[in-house]
């Protein structure tokens, strides 16, 4: 079942905090008139995409003028672009000077036809950075950086610094996350959407059919970590975790994600594992996942996202708007969404884990205020309504 | 007597990072002494708009990052009672922060290892908005109170008071010179800002303009 078709700002009333709807009304009369343009690398696929889709039509609605242009580019510059993003996250690339001047070759190109005459032009990533080379005078220009761009690759960084001061500003997510930079940097966390189909209410038959479906028994407690099948978000970890709780708690472990793309050594090591253990349950999720992962968290006693590296983890948002205490490792934007022991645990150990989850476990008036708390700090600070106004607030502030 | 009335504004805050980092308690000192007043104030009172339900966690950035990121729990036990509220002005809370630092370090040992992460200066830029809900009298002003963003709390009380200097907030000073009901002035200035979340602030503000509409409108 999908989601509303068309949404509206009135729609997050219901779910917003007190007044915000309202507010974010008031905020968009301050910057009516002026025009903001967002630029990325393509409109499907991915947090961005996703995020501006669904912020596009509300901002617009308000009657702030707001468009997103697409940077477009052959096969080759395409293929740069996935290593500049790489790169820009401090996974170590080929990239040649070839690769540097046809993604600057291509910005440039771009910059002549795309209208980019908007009072704030925000350019999200790395395909479209080099855009800024060719931008107007008039209008200031923003570099939104998504994700962890501390420690990008030195050669493709240094490349690109060059450009920076070009911009009037830059945009990241959290205060680790940003690089030096010799323009002002903000600060905008990055939200969910409650009305999307990961987030939207759910009845208990819709949840009970998909849980049925996706074969996840409903006949004791469960745990659930939610993540890609890698290394890196640790799942023989929670599965070491759950093994210390599994002592004591009748408990069932789910550890959901997507499809593997590079290699399936990670889900093969866990379907060994549920094997040995039928109470560990990997479930591989289908191309439109995020309805099956609302059931799936709504169905959790606890969830766990105790990766050993990560971007803003925005998977915790996620499952603390359906009033689930997260236990969650110390890495990326993690500690920033989970209050510790008031909205679940930050741990950094198997055993610390396994001890927090006991815990909880041990005393279920806990999980449900902890879960209270947990959406509450989602519905203040985690949502898209304070993405937007957010952003109505950069605007406000760097066209006054 | 016509009344002027009572504009409600929220207020929105744009964060930019502007440094120094401090990784220990030495340089969070030295960056104190470097930081502007909109950085002391982004940091303590500031927080009541960023974070407006951690109302049972640190209160202020500098006793966060202690406790969090620095493992000092005595340290950020001290400087979590480091208010501008109880200091009176930015200058007295940088004092105050200051003392209780140099304090901490003098008496030692400190933290042996760095922090996890740095603590790192931010300046909120405050944006007000006015949110179109107006009132000219108690009855409108207590109806407006209850249903504006919780912004307008942060705004009308701790910012116009604390960083902008106006003595009792906007709140208490339109009752008085508004309205002249100099008791409920008194008893919304009177109003602990230190409360813990803005809308525990709300709730006692609404309480002491029912009390006073139970008195006379």
């Amino acid at each position: 079942m999908a989601g509303p078709v068309r949404i509206t700002l009135d729609d997050y009333r219901v779910v917003a905090p007190r007044g915000a709807v309202d507010f974010l009304a008031r905020l968009a009369e301050t910057v009516r008139g002026r025009r903001l343009v967002h630029v990325t690398a393509s409109r499907y696929g991915g947090g961005i995409a996703a995020t501006l889709n669904r912020m596009l039509p509300v901002v617009n609605a308000l009657g702030v003028e707001t468009t997103w242009e697409i940077i477009v580019g052959t096969a080759e510059f395409d293929a740069g672009a996935r290593s500049l993003a790489l790169a820009l996250h401090g996974t170590e690339q080929v990239v040649t000077e070839a690769m540097l001047e046809r993604l600057h070759a291509t910005c440039v190109d771009n910059a002549s036809r795309l209208p980019l005459d908007g009072d704030l032009v925000m350019v999200h990533g790395g395909a479209p950075f080099l855009l800024v080379d060719r931008r107007p005078d008039a209008g200031r220009w923003v570099w939104r950086g998504h994700g962890d761009l501390s420690a990008p690759q030195a050669q493709v960084w240094a490349f690109l610094r060059r450009f920076l001061p070009r911009y009037d500003a830059a945009v990241l997510s959290r205060r680790s996350f940003a690089p030096p930079l010799p323009i002002p940097r903000f600060l905008i966390a990055p939200a969910v959407d409650p009305l999307d189909d990961r987030n939207r209410d759910m009845s208990r038959l819709e949840q009970a059919q998909r849980l049925d479906r996706l074969a996840v028994p409903r006949d004791k407690p469960y745990l659930l970590q939610v993540g890609e099948f890698t290394r890196a978000q640790d799942p023989q970890g929670v599965i070491n975790a759950y093994r210390l709780v599994k002592q004591r708690h009748d408990v069932r472990l789910v550890l959901a994600g997507p499809e593997p793309t590079a290699g399936t050594t990670v889900l093969d090591e866990l379907r060994e594992a549920a094997q040995a253990d039928a109470d560990v349950v990997p479930i591989v999720l289908g191309g439109a996942p995020d309805a099956d992962l609302n059931a799936l968290e709504r169905g959790a006693t606890v969830v766990v996202q105790k990766p050993l590296r990560a971007d803003y983890a925005l998977d915790v948002a996620c499952a603390m708007w359906k009033g689930k205490p997260v236990i969650g490792s110390p890495v990326g934007g993690i500690p920033d969404q989970i209050v510790n022991q008031t909205t679940g645990f930050v741990v950094s150990t198997v055993e610390g884990a396994a001890f927090r989850l006991r815990h909880l476990l041990n005393s279920p008036e806990l999980i449900g205020r902890m879960g209270a708390a947990a959406r509450e700090m989602v519905r203040h600070r985690f949502l898209i309504t304070r993405d937007l106004a957010d952003h109505l607030g950069l605007l406000a502030h760097l066209t006054k | 007597m016509t009344v002027m009335p009572f504009v409600f504004h929220g207020c929105l805050a744009v964060r930019e990072l502007v440094g120094p980092e401090a990784w220990d308690a030495r340089a969070l000192l030295e960056g104190l002494g470097q930081a502007s007043d909109d950085m002391l104030f982004t940091h303590t009172a500031g927080t009541m708009l960023r974070r407006p339900v951690q109302a049972d966690a640190w209160p202020n950035d500098f006793a966060l990052w202690a406790a969090t990121e620095l493992g000092d729990q005595a340290l950020a036990e001290r400087l979590a009672m480091v208010d501008v509220f109880d200091a009176g002005s930015l200058e007295a809370l940088r004092a105050n922060l200051v003392a209780v630092l140099e304090d901490h370090l003098h008496r030692g040992p400190v933290a042996a290892a760095p922090a996890v992460e740095p603590f790192v200066f931010l300046r909120a830029h405050v944006v007000p908005v006015p949110l179109g809900v107006t009132a000219s009298t108690l009855r409108e002003f207590r109806d407006g109170l209850a249903l504006v963003d919780g912004s307008a709390l942060f705004y009308h009380v701790v910012e116009v008071r604390y960083r902008l200097g106006r003595d009792r907030g906007d709140f208490a000073e339109w009752c008085e010179h508004g309205l002249g009901r100099a008791d409920l002035a008194e008893r919304l200035a009177r109003i602990d800002a230190h409360v813990g979340s803005l809308e525990r602030m709300r709730d006692r503000c609404l309480g002491a303009i029912e009390d006073a509409l139970a008195t006379g409108p």
